[in-house]
């Protein structure tokens, strides 16, 4: 069940890691290993110049085509991509959101005109993206959300007026994409329009919100007639929904494999921990070591199946269960650092509120089995598209 | 391909009438189904060599059939004579061990007579004396898979010095009594048996130092009853998932409620995490095989493998009561079938908390564990 790498492919692990070697250093050695989930605030103009360094080494946005500047990557090579960046210690990407998302949904959907105003500077690391979903009144319930986009004939502009939540690092970001209602009188999914927006403008406003870690990467943005041009709209008006959603179903998972290298240097060193501190002579301590060792060797095996499987697109049965497993595996993995860490785990890197990594982890890592589809949703979603589960009736609309 | 021809043959051949009918013979299985499984789908030579008429396929392969075979509960001597094949075949060459392995290519029922009185294979019960006119087996060994059904039995034993030796046995020999042990999932029989001062012969060894040959095959036995578990496990799902979409109560399928569907990803969850770790197991025991992984890999891949499965077994089959409501715990539903086989082969060879703590001895006492 091992993914087979050509000779190319090992080639190309071979250019991807000797440019890291190369260039992860010296003026961006501190940046190593730092900028991940719960430390996105850190060295964020390091982190920026990085992505402009990424960009001279052609290794950014490797999976467009060579046409807009990627590499036309492969499936194979982008793993291979993520792992050894995640191997050599490469910092959060500023550049995640415009890489990932913007751009692929860009070239699915977009314009050759929004294509070549947006495109070539995602890719020179000189834009950074932030997405606009979630709403404070729509969260699992995404198609409810209220900010509204009205087309004003006099200045041939959209403007814009609502509330988005949950939008990381939107202050250090230049833009985002925002999901809005173009239709006043619309409900649900229709009606809707996927704007692309400046944040640098008067009719924005960023809020911080602060977390239970003591640290602010998430935003509140409001929008009071924020305007963008007639044309940054992307597809019709009406057909929001469909952008907005179009590409989750292609999300084959190639990030995965370096998400679990993270994984594996947190739980190394949970487990060094214990050696260290005698917690490894622990019964139950060790069955919980076992049993992340277990979890994060199946989350291996099934991103293997994943990536091996067929080309048509559809999220295979253990694909369905990735997002509920990891985030599961992730949340017990913070609670079993406190534990292994006993009462120190209590003492604080230092005041007045500076956390260590694993107090960190065990934070930060509540959020992972909400953001991005809550566990509760996972679970609706695999009964549902999975099992043939018939949908709840829906509550009536107020 | 393999797996549909596999599914397909069980849904005709071993549907819930044929296990019950099975269950309740005096023969404790179905002799002609063994004999079609057999004959047909020649499923008892896939790990045969092809010099002993075997179709010589790999662990992948077996690994599906057993998914299949645990998916329809099926009533026959396949693991029995397969956990056979793979100890034959980690064994020295011999015309002894040859000829186990033609016998099981034509259809004979090999069994391994492995585990003592409490059911461990860490000390043997039965054991090899030298009463100077030749050598003689004298013990008990038990839990031994379709015992009852076996022409051979190959049976486990301590030397005099401790050390461990295998010995092929033929069941009517004189001083061998095997006796069918009733148990509590039916669809799993097992059995007895008792050796009184049986005369061997040096040309009936196996093996003469057999400990690290038996770790090795215990291994391998696992991820064979994983695979049982993944069938196990899925089949609850389904059959769960089926009748609650029939059941109807407040006007509505009960599938449609929130509380039964989360219960029902959950038991997907299971499923596919132990599938995912099966087939590593499986691909792992091929690499074995092919001196490709070491032994401590192979060990490692199926406390992992079994950990995970037999929790997931358990816990689908357990669900699938509960999903049932008051018909899941009548004779007439399938799920109790399920149950019961999730339960027997969750203790066969060490239960889950045995596998981690083998786990974390690699991980935290850098020392190699034998579970």
């Amino acid at each position: 069940m091992e993914l087979t790498f050509t000779a190319a492919d090992e080639l190309f692990r071979q250019e991807i890691a000797q440019w890291l070697n190369e260039n992860l250093r010296d003026e961006f050695a501190e940046v190593r290993h730092r900028g991940g989930p719960g430390d996105e605030h850190r060295f964020v103009d390091e982190r920026k110049a990085w992505e402009r360094r990424l960009a001279e080494g052609r290794w950014t946005c490797i999976g467009w085509p060579e046409a807009w500047g990627g590499r036309g990557a492969s499936i194979e090579q982008q793993v291979i991509y993520h792992e050894e960046y995640a191997r050599a210690g490469g910092p959060g990407r500023m550049g995640h959101i415009g890489d990932t998302l913007t751009g692929p949904t860009l070239l699915a959907f977009g314009s050759e005109d929004q294509k070549a105003r947006y495109l070539p500077d995602i890719r020179s690391g000189q834009a950074f993206w932030s997405q606009g979903y979630s709403e404070p009144g729509a969260g699992s319930d995404l198609a409810a959300i209220r900010t509204r986009a009205d087309f004003d004939d006099g200045s041939r502009q959209w403007k814009i007026t609502g509330q988005k939540v949950w939008t990381s690092l939107a202050h250090e970001s230049d833009f985002v994409f925002v999901l809005a209602r173009v239709d006043r009188d619309s409900v649900g999914h229709r009606g809707l329009g996927f704007f692309l927006v400046a944040l640098d403008q008067p009719g924005v406003t960023i809020r911080p919100i602060n977390q239970l870690t003591g640290t602010a990467e998430f935003n509140e943005v409001y929008f009071d007639e924020a305007v963008c041009a007639a044309d940054d709209i992307v597809g019709a008006p009406g057909d929001g929904w469909k952008v907005a959603m179009g590409l989750l179903g292609f999300e084959r998972g190639v990030s995965t494999l370096g998400q679990q290298m993270l994984f594996q240097t947190e739980l190394d060193e949970i487990i060094r921990l214990a050696k260290l501190n005698g917690a490894s002579r622990d019964p139950e301590i060790r069955q919980r070591i076992a049993e992340a060792h277990i979890g994060l060797r199946t989350m291996r095996y099934n991103s293997m199946r994943t990536l091996s499987g067929g080309e048509d697109g559809s999220l295979s049965r253990e694909a369905m269960i990735y997002k509920l497993y990891w985030s599961s595996w992730h949340r017990n993995l913070g609670k079993l650092a406190m534990d292994v860490l006993g009462p120190d785990a209590e003492l604080l890197e230092e005041g007045p509120y500076e956390l260590t990594k694993l107090q960190s982890l065990f934070l930060f890592t509540r959020a992972d089995t909400i953001y991005g589809g809550t566990n509760q949703i996972q679970r609706n979603l695999i009964a549902e598209r999975a099992l043939g589960m018939p949908k709840e009736p829906r509550g009536q609309a107020k | 391909m393999l797996k549909d021809t596999s599914q397909s043959f069980l849904a005709a051949k071993s549907d819930s009438m044929a296990v019950r009918a099975a269950c309740r013979s005096p023969q404790h299985f179905d002799a002609a189904l063994w004999r079609s499984v057999c004959n047909d789908m020649y499923w008892q030579g896939v790990l045969v060599p092809e010099v002993h008429e075997g179709l010589a396929l790999g662990w992948v392969e077996m690994a599906i059939i057993m998914e299949a075979a645990g998916e329809r509960l099926l009533t026959s001597p396949l693991f029995a004579v397969t956990q056979s094949t793979a100890l034959l075949n980690v064994c020295l060459q011999s015309a002894v061990r040859d000829r186990c392995l033609a016998d099981i290519a034509s259809g004979h029922v090999v069994s391994l007579a492995l585990t003592n009185a409490v059911g461990s294979w860490h000390t043997s019960g039965v054991s090899v004396s030298d009463s100077g006119d030749g050598l003689t087996l004298s013990g008990e060994a038990r839990f031994v898979p379709f015992g009852f059904a076996a022409s051979t039995l190959l049976v486990v034993a301590a030397n005099e010095d401790q050390s461990t030796s295998i010995w092929v046995v033929q069941s009517d020999a004189v001083g061998v009594s095997v006796q069918h042990t009733p148990t509590l999932d039916q669809t799993r029989p097992m059995s007895e048996v008792r050796l009184e001062a049986v005369a061997v012969s040096e040309a009936q060894r196996l093996s003469s130092d057999a400990g690290p040959l038996i770790k090795q095959v215990v291994a391998l036995s696992r991820i064979l009853i994983v695979a049982d578990q993944v069938g196990v496990a899925q089949a609850s799902l389904d059959l769960s998932v089926e009748y609650t979409k029939e059941r109807s109560q407040f006007n509505r399928s009960i599938a449609s409620f929130q509380a039964i569907k989360h219960k029902a990803a959950d038991m997907m969850v299971k499923v596919e995490a132990a599938r995912s770790l099966l087939y590593f197991a499986a691909c792992t025991a091929d690499a074995w095989f092919a001196q490709e992984a070491t032994d401590a890999a192979l060990q490692e891949a199926a406390y992992m493998a079994s950990a995970c499965a037999s929790d997931a077994a358990f816990f689908n089959a357990g669900s699938g009561i509960q999903m049932h409501g008051g018909v899941g715990i009548t004779e007439e539903y399938d799920i109790q079938l399920y149950f019961k086989r999730a339960r027997s082969t969750e203790s066969y060879l060490g239960r889950p908390p045995e596998m981690r703590e083998a786990i974390a001895c690699q991980l935290l006492d850098g020392g190699e564990a034998w579970s």
